[in-house]
């Protein structure tokens, strides 16, 4: 999935008419709600065994119980602290790295060379180097998210550097401003919208990294509750886990969306 | 006096093709100088390399004091209010109450709050004239600034530039290819045409001038433009 991070496009603005979706929205629940009844309806007959998949009552009954003793809150903070540090690291060297390389010649000769060669390797499979060189604690699982964060970030930020309109640079240096001026003002406030794709991403690769991390060896974390329920044959709590991930996932880029609506409230309307 | 700008066989090729083929110009301070062609006949070059943007050249053009310019597309920053972009780059402590005295002077005072993008084309130039004149230059450079707007639009900034000139009176040089513009401006008219200037008329006609005062010159200006208008009427 890295391979394809660089050529995401910056979102356009769309107009959607918004009574339109607000019509829509309620015919476009017909189906979900339809597909969680016939799983409900598939338990309940005996067709879906609770060992292959618990129906959709026993999930939520479990998640309150997971909830209720605390196991789900343990959890969830050991997750998202994974993701939060591995996203600051990972977010510092992908922003240092993409700025030195968009706004200096010398930076993009050095640095855009190999960082376009080693996006090009799967970064999740880079578990078993990295559990070698870190071994089976937090820091393995630290640096694949760090990875999964740095490369999308360094390549929609080098990326949007390099596409600041020529044109708004002259103008402003005919104008007088500094060359710190051209940069603050000009360079990077058109770098901004495609850095936002870059955030959305490399948060959907945060929370992919965390998930496989957390499969290899953990014994805190969502994905060890997800694993220990395995061994039970607990497949409501693996489900509980996969919602979470799943609500997690959304949430994040909620933020993104909403960063970008406060960020780039100067796009016409 | 001094000129405002003096170029002296200036030449400029990019690879085999040679754009500007020996300029000779001399522009006195406060003079408003067009310069007139078809495309590509090297009159945005020759203003972009007065605006310094373009420093390889052969032969001399010099412009002593300050330049500002303003371009056939606004290039406002769209995420700078209309204000900070005419104060950004002045350097100037009260940066907004300069802003907002060069927004009234092209009547935008509204708008010094607004987004860019959400100007019009007419209202956008008006702040690209407004982000050049602020900064007093000795030498005003206008590429085609009227070119993308319609009709009407393109009638009201005329009356605005000759209003502005009139008070500022920096040496303006106006690139265009709209005869009936460069009549309405300019104290001389230089065509262009192949890198060379071709040939220069002086207009002396009082000002503000009208359309019908200018039609027998624009005959003759026509015809060093190889536009016979006889013949195409």
């Amino acid at each position: 999935m890295t391979l394809s991070i660089a050529g995401v496009a910056a979102r356009p603005k769309t107009a959607t008419p918004s009574q339109a979706r607000k019509f829509k929205l309620p015919l476009r629940w017909i189906s979900p709600v339809a597909l969680v009844l016939l799983w409900q309806l598939a338990s309940s007959t005996g067709v879906l065994s609770p060992d292959k998949l618990a129906s959709p009552l026993t999930v939520a009954q479990s998640a309150g119980e997971l909830i209720a003793d605390g196991q789900l809150g343990e959890a969830f903070a050991v997750s998202i602290g994974r993701v939060f540090f591995g996203f600051l690291i990972g977010g510092f060297a992908g922003v240092v790295l993409g700025l030195a390389s968009g706004l200096s010649r010398w930076g993009e000769t050095l640095l855009d060379p190999p960082v376009q060669m080693l996006r090009t390797l799967p970064h999740l499979g880079l578990i078993p180097l990295f559990i070698l060189w870190f071994g089976i604690g937090e820091e393995p699982k630290l640096a694949l998210v760090a990875a999964g964060v740095a490369f999308p970030l360094y390549l929609n930020l080098h990326a949007g550097i390099r596409q600041t309109d020529p044109g708004l640079v002259e103008a402003a240096r005919v104008l007088g401003y500094s060359r710190i001026e051209r940069v603050v003002h000009v360079v990077l406030p058109s770098a901004v919208p495609q850095t936002l794709v870059g955030l959305r991403i490399a948060f959907g690769t945060a929370w992919l990294s965390l998930i496989v991390a957390e499969q290899v060896n953990a014994d805190a974390g969502l994905g060890f509750l997800i694993n220990n329920a395995r061994e039970f044959l607990r497949t409501d709590v693996v489900v509980v886990g996969l919602v979470v991930y799943a609500l997690l996932g959304l949430t994040t880029d909620a933020l993104v969306r909403l960063l970008e609506r406060r960020i780039l409230r100067w796009r016409a309307r | 006096m001094a000129s405002a700008v003096s170029v002296r066989g200036l030449r400029k090729a990019f690879g085999p093709r040679t754009v500007l083929d020996g300029i000779d110009l001399e522009v006195q301070p406060g003079e408003f100088v067009a310069l007139l062609g078809r495309s590509g006949c090297g009159k945005s070059t020759l203003l972009r390399i007065l605006a310094g943007l373009d420093r390889e050249v052969e032969g001399q053009a010099e412009v002593p004091g300050t330049v500002s310019i303003a371009f056939q597309q606004p290039r406002l920053l769209p995420w700078r209010k209309v204000w900070r972009n005419i104060s950004l780059g002045l350097h100037k402590p009260d940066g907004r109450a300069v802003a907002l005295k060069a927004l009234e002077e092209v009547r935008l005072t509204d708008h010094a709050d607004a987004w860019p993008l959400t100007l019009s084309g007419g209202e956008a130039q008006r702040v690209s004239l407004a982000r050049a004149l602020v900064r007093e230059p000795d030498v005003l450079l206008l590429d085609e600034p009227f070119g993308a707007l319609d009709a009407l639009t393109r009638l009201a900034m005329h009356h605005l530039v000759e209003d502005l000139w009139t008070r500022h009176k920096p040496a303006v040089l106006l690139v265009t290819h709209d005869v009936d513009e460069a009549l309405l401006l300019a104290d001389r008219i230089l065509v262009l045409d192949e890198g060379r200037i071709v040939a220069t008329h002086h207009v002396d006609l009082p000002r503000p001038r009208r359309r019908a005062s200018v039609v027998e010159q624009r005959t003759r200006v026509l015809a060093d433009l190889g536009v016979d208008v006889e013949e195409a009427a």
